[in-house]
């Protein structure tokens, strides 16, 4: 099924016609699954309507697989019957936590990247696939922190859950941009490890500068166009590994549809060039 | 020479975490492990603060536009801050968030003098109750109409999944939750006095509309199973001079029912 997606968009309530309506080719949408774990009403009419005309991706921020502890059993079957419902093309979860003795901390937070965390986490991920019944894309976050006590490298650790669990990759370049000039890493480096054929979906955001450090400390607020470095970078990706499904993330300071649209296309067009190439 | 430290342990490190989180000072917090307290004073920190604060308030915000309206946005935000500290989520959904706010309001001092908030703030939960309630079809207005008197009087009438109302003896919160809920410029005078309000979703959109006691009354008599004659009978108790004729049309055009059954 994925096979036909090129490059996808968030779906926002205020583009829901729009969206509904749009014909480009290979568009896909990503939602969260936390905005539509209701009984009824508008929201979920909504997100049948679209999924009807196409194809559409869990993109879960809140099952906290990074925490100690498993991922809260009714949640889950809440996000397996929203699944059985949308038939999503791709689902997707963090490699972070958020929720931790029964509080949500609406945010994706680091963790020590140990041998004991990779077992919780593998552990943690494979419930999510159990209760699925399919394989899900581990996404990496953002990072702010220097930790003292990691033992794995994120790569690795990525790949070594990827091994223990069968989950796939969804990489987030802007993330490894952002976490890559805050802790002083080369980001073209990072991704050059990336094992490719684990990568299952690709995030694409805009960042911005603290509002007191300045560029000292970049943050992905997506609230602004991909970066023309975040640009660059997803064109090596996609060159080394090949195309994948790719999401243009904007979660705040939304702008018109067609600016969303146009900003997607360039992906698209990105996605579609190997396929020409190789045709 | 020491040996190196043993990892910090995954859950003792979220408990740190969270706690450094939240804390008013992290820097300065008492209690954290070492490696939190290091954490916390590096200045990614943080992005994480405010991203979880302002996550919190602004689903907030969302979920209680008439109280934010009222207040005004900077009030608005500083009291949710405030709860944010004292209540975190306590489900992944944000879309329900806030469910202790209007009693949180009732309680705030800085609310005193406005003491319709906590009324406002749980229309504004009933709103969004009735705008993610279970599907189902609401009783049209003229389904009543092929009935004979003696099979209406036996009828009972069962609210719609989406129907909420209740009665507010004291004030006109009705009347201040439904000019906040979206940007009205109806400023008459408002008469001080209770009212009750019905929010139910016939279909896609919630509609609101102001009920008296009656009307309330008959709900509630609904609710509990009694049939139409009965219900009729809670009305009148609770309020002599009840039109029920205007407050079946009320009802059935806001779409309160849902399915009809005989009374046993």
């Amino acid at each position: 099924m994925t096979a036909c997606l090129t490059a996808g968009l968030g779906l926002k309530p205020q583009h829901y016609e729009e969206a509904l309506a749009c014909p480009a080719d290979g568009l896909w949408f990503e939602v969260h699954p936390e905005n539509y774990l209701v009984a009824g009403g508008p929201r979920l009419a909504w997100l049948d309507a679209i999924r009807a005309r196409h194809p559409i991706s869990l993109h879960s921020v809140a099952l906290s697989l990074a925490a100690d502890a498993a991922p809260d059993p009714v949640h889950l079957a809440r996000l397996k019957a929203l699944a059985e419902r949308i038939e999503p093309a791709l689902v997707s979860e963090h490699l972070a936590w958020s929720t931790w003795r029964g509080a949500y901390h609406p945010d994706l937070l680091p963790f020590p990247r140990t041998g004991a965390a990779l077992r919780r986490i593998a552990d943690n991920v494979a419930r999510m696939q159990d209760a699925l019944g399919r394989r899900v894309a581990i996404e990496n976050p953002s990072h702010y922190l220097h930790l003292d006590s990691h033992e794995w490298d994120e790569i690795d650790f990525l790949a070594e859950l990827a091994r223990r669990t069968g989950c796939g990759l969804l990489l987030d370049v802007n993330n490894v941009y952002v976490g890559a000039h805050n802790l002083g890493y080369a980001a073209a480096t990072y991704l050059d490890a990336v094992p490719g054929d684990l990568v299952m979906q690709i995030h694409l955001a805009g960042h911005a500068p603290d509002p007191n450090l300045g560029r000292a400390l970049l943050i992905d607020t997506h609230d602004a166009p991909v970066t023309d470095e975040v640009w660059a970078l997803y064109q090596r990706v996609v060159a080394r590994i090949g195309p994948r499904p790719t999401l243009i993330e904007r979660d705040d300071k939304l702008p018109e549809f067609a600016t969303l649209l146009a900003e997607r296309d360039r992906a698209h067009a990105l996605l579609r060039a190997p396929l020409a190439a190789a045709a | 020479m020491t040996p190196p430290a043993a990892p910090i342990d995954l859950g003792r490190f979220q408990d740190g975490f969270a706690q450094a989180l939240l804390a008013p000072e992290p820097a300065a917090a008492t209690g954290l492990a070492p490696e939190i307290a290091a954490l916390a004073r590096q200045p990614g920190f943080a992005v994480y603060r405010n991203t979880v604060m302002k996550g919190c308030i602004d689903a907030l915000q969302a979920n209680y536009p008439a109280v934010a309206r009222l207040t005004g946005e900077e009030w608005f935000r500083a009291a949710a801050a405030m709860f944010a500290r004292q209540h975190l989520p306590a489900q992944a959904s944000l879309l329900y968030y806030g469910e202790a706010f209007a009693e949180f309001l009732a309680r705030f001092e800085p609310a005193a003098g406005l003491p319709y908030l906590p009324g406002v703030a749980r229309l504004d939960r009933y709103w969004t109750e009735s705008h993610t309630a279970s599907d189902e079809s609401a009783l049209a207005p003229a389904a009543l109409a092929g009935f004979a008197p003696e099979a209406l009087a036996t009828l009972v009438l069962h609210p719609h999944a989406a129907a909420r109302w209740t009665w507010f003896a004291d004030q006109p919160i009705y009347t201040i939750w439904e000019r906040n809920r979206e940007a009205s410029f109806d400023e008459s005078e408002i008469e001080w006095r209770g009212e009750g309000a019905l929010l139910a979703r016939p279909q896609g959109v919630v509609r609101s509309a102001k009920l008296d006691a009656a009307g309330c009354a008959f709900l509630d008599a609904c609710a509990a199973g009694l049939p139409l004659a009965a219900a009729a009978g809670a009305a009148r108790e609770a309020q002599q001079d009840a039109d029920l004729a205007r407050l079946m049309q009320i009802l059935l055009e806001t779409g309160a029912f849902g399915r009809t059954s005989a009374s046993a």
